[in-house]
């Protein structure tokens, strides 16, 4: 059997909330913390049960998760600005990605949604002067050896990530959304021509809505971890049900995968969305990206088994015999896409017995 | 819902059975599943919590499960884990410090996950409905002051943990053992022979550590908030004449708010909480080195308007 959850039954069918019992909250609220979903619970459930039908202990839980994503939001805000300042006078246009782009953007995905580092995007030329701004203002890359600077510059997306010094904050500085090492290779310049301000913020950039959600769907079925499976899910559902609303957004979706190499993260976040959250979406486009990327019929029996594990929450109470070894598939195949065998052999083996002890889970 | 059990109503083997199984220990606002099979913490639970409720609701704020590791260390200088819901990343200790670990992480789970109240790392007993917050650094003699104030009659609230209501402005009780380190183990056993306390554990991170009862009123009266009126700032000093010596207001808020375990989380909210205490409570720098002289400066302070 395939595990199920609360919190995804009640993410589907909300109106559910209003009749729960107390150890159903207890359940509920374990797997949404397990599943860094609290705040955005706070948001659902506030939606749908008045403060004075919940159990206190319950609304006090949920209250402080909602404390938390102001404070993270208000914060999120203020270092999107500092960030904003040292790149002025590079004339590098700022373009967020992920949780400081929903954030900026106030989009449905943004509400309650903590994330450790700001994301942002920058043409593959003009890394060295944004770097070098960065460091101007205060922002340091440490604890990098020989070795990690040569892996993140020569293969990976992103130069290593740099820490604030008196402020501890972190940010990731891509050219790309996926390795140089990858399967596939989307063209940046492709998101860089289209990203589109965010409204209200003449400085501020994102992702266009497609690119937005192929980003998305991208990290979450291409990359080998799956901490963040339920949450990622949470977004792509929020992400196709705001920007869906558009027809034009439709009409554009699979064409626009096909350009960026990146139909097959398209059609598992379709076909999961659904599946978990009976998200809408029209059928010519899915037929469309059916004909694009669809994998043959053994490849999706084994991938809808790992999905429909690593896409639960990681509390004990969604998960069953297969997990495990489903996270350890993820993990074999996210790498495998990321780098050649050779390659990742030799990562593995200089991670493991080369780079000093206490950094190898860092890379 | 059944008439409230509590952990000293339990036969030992009942106790012991249901902690194997994970058991709803109430301590104040909070519900902790605490599932453990290890002696040490079994006596210690039955011995040091006998007065708390054991709720039957079915709903827990905490899970924490103390058991020995995988493997031989079982055996072999015997360890204990901690894990909180998830597998954690804390370290084994020793076994026989497995009932001071427990007391660790209950304030661990508190003042990491809680985020409802601004959460201040200070003392805090009630007399005559007004409350005294005693914020301190380790070492300062915080939580000798208060078990010595907690003997001479005040109410315990707690001796680690300041919850305060951002609503209501009230100081919320969660009473639970009095942990006393080094010295103040004696100080507590000469003042107090009948002390109710667990056996010492020797070379932790702290030194030793042993945790005194929390008295049977102030467990009972954990859902009474308290209306916070004074912070005071304690520092014991071997041969030192008693000092009181009042703070300014924005001096103390400062040194509060280092203090707070997540003060800079709650943001502006932790902000106005902070402010609205301070504004309600006369803030003092207090030294002392005679018991009895520092118990008669805070019964003065009582009858002060």
């Amino acid at each position: 059997m395939k595990p199920d959850c609360l919190l995804l039954q009640l993410w589907r069918a909300p109106a559910r909330l209003a009749s729960l019992t107390l150890p159903e909250w207890d359940v509920l609220l374990a797997q949404a913390d397990s599943a860094n979903l609290t705040s955005s619970l706070y948001y659902l459930v506030n939606e749908h049960v008045a403060r004075q039908a919940m159990p206190p202990a319950v609304w006090r839980r949920l209250n402080g998760a909602r404390v938390l994503a102001e404070r993270h939001q208000a914060a999120a805000r203020r270092e999107v600005g500092r960030i904003a300042i040292a790149l002025r006078d590079t004339g590098v246009p700022l373009i967020l990605l992920k949780g400081a782009a929903y954030t900026m953007a106030q989009l449905p995905s943004g509400q309650g949604r903590l994330y450790t580092d700001i994301d942002i995007l920058v043409p593959k030329a003009r890394i060295g002067a944004v770097e070098a701004a960065l460091m101007t203002h205060g922002w340091v890359a440490s604890g990098f050896d020989a070795y990690d600077q040569r892996y993140y510059r020569e293969w990976m997306h992103e130069i290593p990530p740099m820490t604030h010094m008196r402020r501890t904050t972190t940010i990731d500085v891509h050219h790309a959304i996926l390795p140089l090492t990858a399967r596939v290779r989307p063209d940046s310049a492709l998101l860089l021509a289209a990203a589109v301000p965010v409204p209200g913020e003449p400085a501020l950039y994102y992702l266009a809505p497609a690119d937005l959600v192929l980003h998305s769907a991208t990290h979450l079925f291409f990359d080998g971890e799956s901490d963040h499976g339920t949450r990622d899910m949470v977004d792509l559902d929020r992400l196709l049900r705001h920007f869906g609303r558009d027809p034009a957004f439709w009409a554009a979706l699979p064409a626009r995968a096909a350009a960026l190499q990146l139909a097959r993260p398209l059609f598992y976040a379709l076909r999961h969305a659904i599946r978990l959250f009976a998200t809408p979406v029209p059928a010519p486009v899915l037929a469309e990206v059916d004909r694009l990327a669809r994998p043959g019929p053994l490849a999706l029996a084994l991938t809808d088994a790992m999905f429909a594990r690593t896409l639960m929450p990681s509390h004990a109470s969604c998960q069953d015999g297969w997990s495990a070894l489903a996270r350890l598939g993820l993990y074999l195949r996210g790498n495998w896409l990321r780098m050649p065998p050779l390659m990742l052999a030799r990562h593995l083996f200089h991670k493991a017995f080369i780079s000093p002890k206490g950094d190898a889970a860092k890379v | 819902m059944s008439p409230v059990t509590t952990v000293g109503a339990m036969p030992r083997a009942l106790l012991a059975k249901r902690l194997a199984q994970g058991l709803h220990l109430q301590t104040g606002p909070f519900i902790t599943c605490v599932r453990t099979s290890i002696d040490v913490v079994v006596d210690g639970i039955a011995r040091l919590y006998a007065d708390y409720p054991v709720s039957d609701a079915g709903y827990a704020d905490f899970r924490l499960t103390l058991a020995p590791p995988p493997g031989l260390r079982r055996w072999f200088r015997p360890q204990v884990c901690a894990e909180f819901d998830l597998p954690s990343h804390f370290l084994p200790m020793p076994r026989a410090h497995a009932f001071a670990m427990f007391e660790w992480m209950m304030n661990w789970c508190i003042s990491s996950r809680v985020n409802h109240y601004l959460i201040i790392h200070a003392a805090v007993v009630e007399r005559g409905g007004r409350a005294v917050i005693l914020p301190a650094p380790p070492g300062s003699g915080k939580s000798t002051l208060c078990a010595i104030l907690v003997n001479a009659g005040w109410r315990l609230l707690s001796d680690e943990l300041a919850l305060v209501d951002p609503e209501s402005g009230m100081l919320i009780p969660a009473p639970r053992p009095i942990s006393l380190k080094n010295q103040s183990i004696d100080v507590v056993r000469r003042l107090v022979p009948s002390a109710v306390m667990s056996p010492p554990a020797h070379d932790t991170l702290k030194g030793s550590v042993a945790h005194w009862k929390a008295p049977s009123d102030s467990v009972a009266r954990a859902d009474e908030p308290a209306m916070p009126a004074w912070v005071i700032y304690p520092r014991y000093q071997a041969g030192a004449a008693l000092a009181l010596q009042r703070l300014p207001k924005a001096r103390s808020m400062m040194r509060l708010a280092e203090n707070g375990f997540n003060y800079s989380e709650l943001g502006a909210a932790g902000f106005e909480a902070l402010g609205d205490l301070i504004e309600r409570c006369d803030s003092y720098d207090f030294s002392y080195s005679v018991i009895d002289e520092a118990v008669a400066a805070f019964e003065q302070l009582l009858g002060s308007p």
